[in-house]
C-alpha cells in the first residue's frame, strides 16, 4: 500500500521489510468502524460530508469509512481522491511520479472535508493537501482522519480521528493495509 | 544532432561527470537535463510523459487550473522563429505551474546589433533561467546550446526541419485520448497508450517537417503504423532507417486510415518549385470534404495548425466531430506543463 511512499524514500528502489505486526486485519476493522462512528458523533450533518482520500495510501481507508459511514448513517458520503505532488515543498528534491489520479467531487464550499491517509508522520503532505483544497474552493472545515499517527512531526498539524498512536524511529517504515499494520525498514536489494 | 545520445530523455552530461565539487544531492549541483528530441526514444518514456500528462489534463479541468509546482522556477521562452500556438502553449503551461516566465524575442534583441548565439545563451542563463524553451529555423540549435549551459534546462519547441518533441507528445496523447479505435479496445481513461496496430498516415510535405519527423519516432515507439503519403518531390530523397511505409496514393490508403494526419504545406521553408500548383496538390492529397467521406468510422483527421483552409484540408473537414484540431491545442498545454514538471521538478530520475 505505502509502495508510493516507499518509492519515494532514500535509498531509492528500496524494498519493504516487515518486523513487527502492530494492527492484524481485524485491528483495522475495528478502528475504521471506530472512526467512522467518531466522524458521525462529531459531523451531525453527514449528507455534507466529502471524504477526500490522499493518494495512494488513503484511497482504500477513505472506501471502508464511507461503506461503514453509509451504512450507520443512511446517507452515502462523497469521497474524492487527491494527490498533492504539484502542492509539495520538496519538488525537486524527490523523483516525479504519475501514477495517482486526482478526482475532486467539484467544488467543496460549504462543505465539512474530512481527508484521509495512511500514515500520518512529518506532516508535510497534509499541509499540500491543505493548499490543494484550497483551490476548491472554501470548505467550512476541514478534519483529518489517519490508520497510523507515528509521530516526528515538523509542522503544527494534529489528526482528529487516529486508528492507533504508533511510537517509530525516524528511520522506520509504517505500513498500513486492510491486513494489518507492519512496522519494518526499507533496505536496498 | 549528436550522435552520442541514442536516448535524448537522459541527461546529459551524466552527474558523475557534471562539474560538481560538493558531494550533497542538492539540486544546484546537478546536471540539468534537456528535452532536445524524440529520436531514439523508448515507448517507456514516452508512456510516462504522457501518464504524467494526464495528471495535468486533470488540473487544467480545475476551476482553478493552477498548481505551485514549479513556483520560483523561471523559463525563458526563446523563439528565433515565429509562433503563435507553441509560444503560447508553452507560456500558459509555464504559468499554470506558478514559474515565472520570460519570453525573449528575437526581433528586438541585441542579436541586430550583432551578439552571438552563444552570448545571448550565456546572458539569459546568468539571469537565473531555469529553462530555456528554444524555437530555432536552423536544426540542432538546441543541441548546440544544451552543449554550453552548465545549469539551465534546454526545451526544443522546434528547429528547423529536424524535431519538435513536444508536439509530438501532445499528438501522441491527443489520438491516446480521442481515437475511437483506441478507447473501445483500452476504455476510455486508459493509460495503456499502446498503438499497436493502429494505422497513421501522415500527409503532405514530409520533407520540410519536423512535425513528421517527430511524430514518426514517437509514434512508431508506441507501436502504431506509420504510412508517409506526399508527392515524390515533397518527400525526404532518403527515409533509410525510418520505420515507416510510403505513399503518393492518398485515395488509396484513407478507407484504411485510423489516424489522419495532414502537414501544413510549409511555403515559407520552400524555397524552389516542387508542386505544380497549389490546385494540383489540393487536387491529389488534400483532405477535402468528398475525400474525407471516405474515412472510415472511428478515424480522426488532425493538423498540427495553422491550416492552410483549402489547401491540405477543407474549412469544413475541420468541423467535423472526427476532427481532433482543437483538441491537439488543448492537449499541448497539459503535455507541456508534464515536460516542464519532468525537466525541473524532478530530483531523480523518474520511477515507476
Amino acid at each position: 500500500m505505502a509502495e508510493r511512499e516507499r518509492s519515494l524514500a532514500p535509498p531509492y528502489g528500496g524494498v519493504f521489510v516487515a518486523r513487527t505486526t502492530v494492527m492484524d486485519a481485524e485491528d483495522v476493522r475495528r478502528a475504521i468502524w471506530r472512526m467512522a462512528h467518531e466522524i458521525i458523533e462529531r459531523n451531525r450533518e453527514v449528507s455534507g460530508l466529502v471524504l477526500v482520500a490522499l493518494q495512494t495510501g488513503g484511497v482504500w481507508i477513505a472506501e471502508a469509512l464511507g461503506r461503514v459511514i453509509g451504512e450507520v448513517s443512511g446517507h452515502d458520503v462523497t469521497i474524492g481522491t487527491l494527490d498533492v505532488a504539484f502542492y509539495r515543498d520538496d519538488i525537486g528534491l524527490r523523483p516525479v511520479l504519475a501514477e495517482a489520479a486526482t478526482d475532486m467531487p467539484g467544488e467543496l464550499t460549504g462543505s465539512t472535508v474530512v481527508l484521509v491517509d495512511d500514515v500520518l508522520f512529518t506532516g508535510r503532505t497534509i499541509r499540500a493537501a491543505l493548499n490543494a483544497l484550497g483551490d476548491y474552493g472554501r470548505a467550512k472545515a476541514v478534519q483529518l482522519a489517519v490508520m497510523v499517527d507515528r509521530g516526528h512531526r515538523e509542522l503544527p498539524i494534529r489528526p482528529d480521528y487516529v486508528g492507533k498512536n504508533l511510537p517509530t524511529r525516524r528511520d522506520e517504515m509504517v505500513d498500513a493495509s486492510p491486513d494489518g499494520v507492519v512496522i519494518g525498514d526499507v533496505v536496498k536489494p | 544532432m549528436t550522435g552520442a545520445t541514442p536516448a535524448q530523455l537522459e541527461p546529459t552530461p551524466s552527474p558523475s561527470s557534471a562539474p560538481s565539487s560538493s558531494g550533497g544531492s542538492n539540486e544546484t549541483d546537478r546536471a540539468p537535463r534537456h528535452f532536445l528530441g524524440v529520436t531514439g526514444s523508448q515507448g517507456g518514456e514516452l508512456r510516462d510523459l504522457l501518464r504524467l500528462s494526464d495528471r495535468f489534463g486533470e488540473v487544467n479541468r480545475r476551476p482553478i487550473p493552477k498548481v505551485p509546482a514549479l513556483r520560483g522556477k523561471t523559463v525563458v521562452n526563446m523563439f528565433f522563429e515565429d509562433s503563435t500556438r507553441t509560444r503560447l502553449s508553452f507560456d500558459t503551461a509555464a504559468r499554470r505551474l506558478s514559474a515565472d516566465v520570460v519570453t525573449f524575442s528575437a526581433a528586438t534583441s541585441s542579436l541586430n546589433k550583432g551578439e552571438s548565439l552563444r552570448d545571448t545563451v550565456e546572458t539569459v542563463e546568468s539571469l537565473g533561467a531555469d529553462a530555456v524553451v528554444v524555437r530555432h529555423s536552423s536544426s540542432g540549435v538546441p543541441w548546440q546550446i544544451a552543449s554550453w549551459v552548465k545549469r539551465t534546462s534546454v526545451i526544443n519547441a522546434g528547429d528547423g526541419w529536424h524535431e519538435h518533441p513536444t508536439q509530438a507528445l501532445l499528438d501522441c496523447y491527443t489520438i491516446a485520448r480521442s481515437s475511437p479505435v483506441l478507447a473501445e479496445r483500452f476504455g476510455p481513461d486508459s493509460d495503456a497508450f499502446d498503438f499497436e496496430g493502429l494505422k497513421v498516415g501522415i500527409v503532405g510535405d514530409i520533407s520540410h517537417s519536423r512535425v513528421a519527423r517527430s511524430n514518426v519516432a514517437a509514434m512508431t515507439a508506441l507501436g502504431a503504423s506509420v504510412t508517409l503519403v506526399g508527392p515524390p518531390t515533397l518527400l525526404p530523397s532518403c527515409l533509410d532507417g525510418w520505420p515507416v511505409e510510403v505513399s503518393n496514393d492518398l485515395d488509396g490508403l484513407i478507407g484504411d486510415l485510423d489516424v489522419c494526419y495532414l502537414l501544413r504545406l510549409q511555403r515559407e521553408r520552400t524555397t524552389e518549385a516542387l508542386l505544380p500548383t497549389l490546385r494540383e496538390y489540393r487536387a491529389l492529397y488534400g483532405l477535402s470534404a468528398k475525400r474525407a467521406d471516405r474515412l472510415k468510422d472511428g478515424a480522426i483527421v488532425m493538423h498540427p495548425g495553422p491550416a492552410n483552409l483549402g489547401v491540405e484540408i477543407d474549412a469544413d473537414v475541420t468541423r467535423r466531430p472526427c476532427s481532433v484540431i482543437s483538441a491537439q491545442v488543448t492537449n499541448g498545454v497539459s503535455v507541456r506543463m508534464a515536460v516542464l514538471y519532468y525537466f525541473l521538478g524532478s530530483g531523480v530520475d523518474l520511477v515507476n
